[in-house]
């Protein structure tokens, strides 16, 4: 409470501010374990672990959503606060508009919801059924739920994880899109190293508990795999991750082919 | 590329004389559907109850001969006693249906949505659920008399418990990731149950809706055989007084065709309530 002017100021650069951060599950051990971490606004932050590593965990805890798990620590996030979830959690029994539109209180929330639809492409599927949609559409129609909402943060956990790899790709320039527009600042939980680089300002990998790693993505313009930047990052991020990564190296796949083909 | 899919197109074309070679495996399912499958029971029944009362197999003093029931059935409409007797035992039957599946829905939803109701309500509602509701017709009697309140109260009771345990149900088994997600789009209490909870309990609620018809149309019976001066169930009873066969039929027909419409009224109700749901069992 003694802080609070100071609170207020501070919100004008930070849209999440996480200190101290403990949370866990059982007597045994801690799943996150003194976490800090800062995110601006309109920054959009990848977060990286292994399973296991707080992930989900932390990203409940800033949507408030782990009631119930024991833990201390100093969470501050903007009033409006969306979620992304990795289904796409449309109410089955209601259709499209009205689930995008789900408890928007304002006069306009038909028109604005319609609005959104358009704009992740699903302009004129206002009256489907959620069961009618592919995966992608479902997930595009969650997209436009939260953003429908005009939220200062955007929480999204492992949203394209279910998705084939083509629909993914096409997730995420919409995605970079939408987010260019509306600016939230986003936290993105994923496994997938790529997809962070191509969509993060800022990638950062999470272990036992802690930031373990914490990377500025410095690649301007279209973020190309094909780009020596990209890979460098990319095998840097593997390394904090702990994987060990011979994908690239195709002379070596070749060689222990061979070997094998020999013996 | 036009001439392309041109070329593509033309021997796929299905020829009259094109061959059609391809293993076959031994069917084991039950195969294609029978049209009006559902009917060629009844219709043979209807028909052995023919040719039995025709060539005499059947005793009339057994079961009548179908067009004696037909002609009693014509009688008794023309007298006005059928119809008499159909509104009787409908008002009576709807009646109770209407209060059991207004209090079981209310109780479910107590139940369901608070802990505090659930630990009140729910117990007595198992233990109740052990009492076969008939049992209960004496004590009712005691306390109601035999007028209409104690039928229809029976009726109610034997049909608030499966609207309770099926809406209960289906209330609980609402995915908690629905709930989840309600509480990060910061919707009330109110359109919490509006939105998620009472669409999320229908299917159970109408599935408990179509055993209550059942039910409702137990009881309805029972309590107008034991004791009524009016109704389906009085005639029936009069009739086996004087052993009238054809009138006890007439009145079971009569009973068959309240449960057959009652259920298919349900049926609408479910397509046109959980339409979201057809095309998925479709």
């Amino acid at each position: 409470m003694a802080s609070y002017a100071g609170e207020l100021s501070s919100q004008e650069d930070r849209a999440v501010r996480v200190t101290s951060l403990h949370r866990s599950f059982n007597r045994a051990g801690g799943v996150l374990n003194g976490l800090d971490l800062e995110i601006a606004p309109g920054e959009f932050v990848a977060l990286l672990g292994r399973s296991g590593s707080g992930k989900s965990t932390l990203l409940r805890a800033l949507a408030g959503l782990d009631r119930g798990v024991a833990g201390t620590g100093v969470i501050e996030v903007p009033d409006k606060v969306s979620v992304v979830f990795q289904d796409s959690r449309l109410l089955p029994w209601k259709r499209l508009l009205d689930n995008v539109t789900l408890g928007l209180r304002a006069g306009d929330a038909a028109d604005r919801g319609r609005q959104a639809l358009a704009e992740v492409g699903l302009a004129g599927r206002e009256k489907a059924w959620p069961h009618e949609l592919s995966g992608g559409e479902q997930q595009r129609a969650s997209l436009a739920r939260s953003l429908v909402r005009d939220p200062q943060l955007l929480l999204a956990d492992e949203p394209f994880g279910a998705l084939d790899a083509l629909t993914r790709i096409r997730m995420h320039t919409l995605l970079r899109k939408l987010c260019e527009v509306h600016r939230p600042a986003v936290l993105l939980v994923t496994h997938d190293v790529d997809e962070a680089i191509v969509l993060a300002d800022r990638v950062i990998v999470l272990d036992g508990g802690v930031v373990r790693h914490d990377a500025r993505v410095e690649l301007d313009g279209r973020r190309s795999q094909a780009d020596p930047a990209f890979a460098r990052l990319r095998a840097r991020l593997l390394t904090e991750l702990g994987v060990e990564d011979d994908h690239d190296a195709p002379g070596r796949h070749l060689d222990r082919a061979v070997e094998r083909a020999a013996s | 590329m036009t001439t392309l899919t041109g070329n593509l197109s033309t021997p796929t074309r299905p020829l009259a004389e094109a061959e059609d070679v391809r293993p076959t495996r031994r069917r084991l399912g039950p195969g294609e559907p029978i049209r009006f499958g559902g009917l060629i029971g009844i219709v043979a029944l209807l028909a052995a109850w023919v040719v039995g009362s025709a060539t005499g197999v059947i005793d009339p003093r057994t079961l009548t001969e179908p067009w004696t029931v037909l002609q009693t059935a014509r009688d008794l409409v023309e007298s006005g006693r059928l119809q008499e007797s159909l509104v009787t035992s409908g008002i009576r039957a709807a009646l109770g249906l209407g209060l059991g599946v207004l209090v079981g829905t209310v109780l479910a939803l107590v139940s369901g949505l608070s802990r505090i109701g659930e630990s009140f309500i729910d117990g007595p509602i198992q233990v109740k659920r052990s009492i076969p509701t008939l049992a209960l017709i004496p004590l009712l009697i005691l306390w109601l008399g035999i007028g209409e309140p104690m039928k229809v109260i029976t009726i109610a009771l034997a049909v608030f418990v499966p609207i309770y345990i099926h809406t209960h149900n289906g209330l609980r088994t609402i995915e908690g990731r629905y709930a989840e997600l309600a509480e990060t789009l910061g919707v009330t209490r109110h359109e919490f149950v509006r939105h998620v909870v009472l669409p999320g309990a229908m299917p159970g609620f109408l599935l408990g809706l179509r055993f209550a018809v059942t039910s409702s149309l137990l009881a309805l019976v029972v309590v107008e055989v034991i004791n009524a001066t009016s109704g389906i169930g009085h005639m029936i009873t009069l009739a086996s007084n004087y052993g009238q066969t054809d009138i006890i039929v007439v009145g079971l027909v009569v009973y068959a065709l309240l449960g057959v419409t009652a259920d298919a009224g349900v049926r609408l109700i479910e397509r046109k309530a959980l339409s979201w749901r057809r095309t998925l069992a479709s």
